[in-house]
């Protein structure tokens, strides 16, 4: 009993950490209909900047909030720099999707040109050896934190998109953006600031995940593809969807690793997906958009 | 474009006299490189055509039939294992090439069956999860893979022809089996069915087409050309590692036909000539290879949606007329 809750725990410490990439992805996919494939590199990116910034000396805290600020502004460069003009020239859906391929492969390549391809440890306040004991269970101080920050962040989140007005025209301008143009809504820029907050998003998680993990151009990539399929899992346009499905990700697979094979940890997430998605096909809390002829 | 009066104009690959000679000369060329070109050369141009048998498959499957697919990887690794196992075991090389294709298709039926109801993103990550399954499992099932020794394909003889021109022939021969195949695929019914799935599947449905059927040959086709590129890509380097097909192998080919030009059948041999270049030229930085591919992307799509064969398209149309215009 005790083992099962030290795994489902364990589970949610990682679970958090996929709903933090997914929430970036959906808030995005939202917005603006997009895939963003080069989530987790920039969050990669940003977390080599904050690496910079604490060679540097300076204190977490400031290095942190770099990576954060240079990732929001990073994204939004991309959307207004470079998808917009795309739009305009009639790119097709896929090839804005690809489009996000090609940021990715580049900012992956950068880093690897900047800072090289050596796994580096990245300091963090947070050890990932010391231990909390809460009750029976037993947590590292990193998997804690990451546990608390993700919380925050989704509250937070929820807060902004539910309460606030800007929040309120974002969601109305996801549900339909020539309504909310006719409102007077400005949809470029509530788009432009959804694909910062996404790619900030992204930034925390890499700062939470880059101490366990160490750092390289690559370490992104799984927990990408593991925050893709949480939001694919919980449903590509429904924000909530996104923290459930990373929390059932996280939960499935440290059980899965616990108790079938630890070889197969990723293989069994993505077979689960699959069943899901066979049975419901938009993801567990999701609604596709309609399509008509 | 150029005007055609009849089908049978339209299934017509050289129209023009500027056209046949440089088909005329290409043919030449192809022919004479094992005569006076350097072994490296010869080496460069094999592994052209056996990728441009990968990238026409993922150019039928994402630029013609609309369907994404990112576990591409998993085909190919399928492909050269069965490939690998059954040369292994003394099955003659052209039934074990076949045998490869076929295993890869028939993995590509299964990983069809989700896409009748996915769609986009929903699809990407279907296919994500195969890709990385069969990863997982070759890299875990050590009979299977060769553990991490890998495995070792004998090499083939024939008729006294030396490792590296048989090698030459044999690709190239059949990277241009595959490219006709494909023109003639997509001139006939199924093609033209794959092309309206892509622009609506719904009309498409309304018109007639069984989309169940066509969306699974699709990739049962795609994942065939795949599996074959994986064959022989095994008998190529003769070494295999489950390591060799991760993620960045498919997202290899996807920049092979966005490159290229989405639904241009010799985009696809323009974009399998620009993946494999770009790795050489630039060999001693190996870390820009990816930057070089995401700008290349990210031009492509903006200036130029059709990739390669949309601007050699405009450079004949412009040559057409010429000096008239």
């Amino acid at each position: 009993m005790e083992w099962l809750l030290q795994y489902l725990l364990a589970g949610l410490s990682a679970g958090s950490t996929y709903a933090l990439v997914a929430l970036g992805l959906v808030l995005v996919y939202q917005s603006s209909r997009v895939l963003n494939f080069a989530h987790g590199d920039v969050a990669a990116f940003a977390t080599f900047i904050a690496y910079t910034a604490l060679s540097a000396r300076l204190p977490f805290g400031v290095a942190f909030g770099l990576a954060v600020m240079f990732s929001a502004a990073l994204a939004t460069t991309f959307y207004l720099g470079i998808l917009i003009p795309a739009q305009r020239r009639d790119a097709t859906h896929l090839g804005q999707v690809i489009m996000t391929l090609g940021l990715g492969l580049i900012l992956q390549g950068g880093a690897a040109f900047f800072w090289g391809t050596e796994p580096q440890p990245f300091r963090s306040p947070l050890s990932d050896t010391r231990i909390v004991k809460i009750g029976p269970v037993a947590m590292t101080e990193l998997g804690l934190g990451t546990l608390g920050t993700a919380l925050c962040c989704s509250l937070l989140l929820y807060g902004f998109v539910q309460r606030t007005r800007v929040g309120r025209a974002m969601r109305a301008t996801s549900e339909n953006l020539i309504a909310a143009q006719t409102l007077g809504i400005p949809t470029r820029q509530l788009v432009a600031l959804s694909w910062a907050v996404g790619a900030a998003l992204g930034a925390v998680a890499g700062a939470f995940l880059a101490p366990a993990l160490f750092l390289d151009p690559y370490f992104m990539i799984d927990p990408f593809l593991k925050g893709f399929a949480a939001a694919i899992l919980g449903g590509l346009n429904s924000l909530p969807g996104a923290i459930v499905g990373g929390l059932i990700l996280g939960i499935a697979e440290s059980l899965s690793g616990a108790y079938i094979a630890i070889q197969f940890k990723n293989t069994l997430a993505f077979v689960i997906i699959i069943l899901v998605l066979l049975v419901r096909p938009e993801g567990l809390l999701g609604h596709e958009f309609k399509e008509r002829v | 474009m150029d005007r055609v009066a009849s089908y049978k104009e339209d299934l017509r690959l050289v129209r023009k006299w500027p056209e046949k000679l440089l088909a005329g000369i290409l043919f030449l060329a192809l022919c004479l490189l094992p005569q006076f070109g350097s072994d490296y050369a010869i080496y460069i141009v094999t592994l052209i055509s056996t990728y441009a048998i990968g990238v026409l498959g993922q150019n039928l499957l994402i630029g013609f039939s609309g369907q994404v697919s990112f576990g591409q990887a998993g085909f190919l690794g399928i492909g050269a294992f069965t490939l690998a196992h059954l040369t292994r075991a003394g099955v003659v090389f052209p039934l074990a090439l076949l045998a490869a294709g076929a295993m890869a298709a028939l993995f590509g039926l299964l990983v069809g069956f989700p896409a009748l109801r996915l769609k986009g993103p929903y699809l990407a990550v279907a296919t994500l999860g195969f890709g990385i399954a069969v990863y997982q499992v070759l890299a875990n099932w050590d009979t299977l893979s060769g553990g991490r020794m890998g495995l070792a394909i004998p090499p083939l003889a024939w008729n006294g022809l030396s490792k590296r021109l048989l090698m030459y022939y044999l690709n190239v021969g059949l990277a241009v089996l595959f490219t006709l195949a494909t023109y003639n695929l997509v001139s006939s019914y199924v093609g033209r069915a794959f092309i309206a799935i892509r622009d609506s599947d719904i009309a498409a449905e309304v018109m007639g087409i069984n989309l169940t059927r066509y969306k699974l040959l699709a990739f049962a086709v795609s994942s065939f050309y795949t599996g074959v590129q994986g064959g022989l890509l095994a008998q190529l380097l003769g070494h295999l590692e489950p390591q060799m097909f991760t993620l960045a192998e498919t997202i290899t080919l996807i920049v092979g036909v966005v490159v290229g030009g989405l639904a241009r059948v010799e985009g696809s041999l323009f974009g399998a000539a620009f993946v494999i270049l770009v790795p050489q030229v630039f060999a001693s930085s190996r870390e820009l290879v990816p930057v070089v591919y995401g700008a290349a992307i990210l031009l492509v799509i903006i200036f130029e949606p059709h990739g390669f064969a949309g601007r050699w398209m405009k450079f004949r149309l412009y040559f057409s007329h010429w000096p008239f215009r």
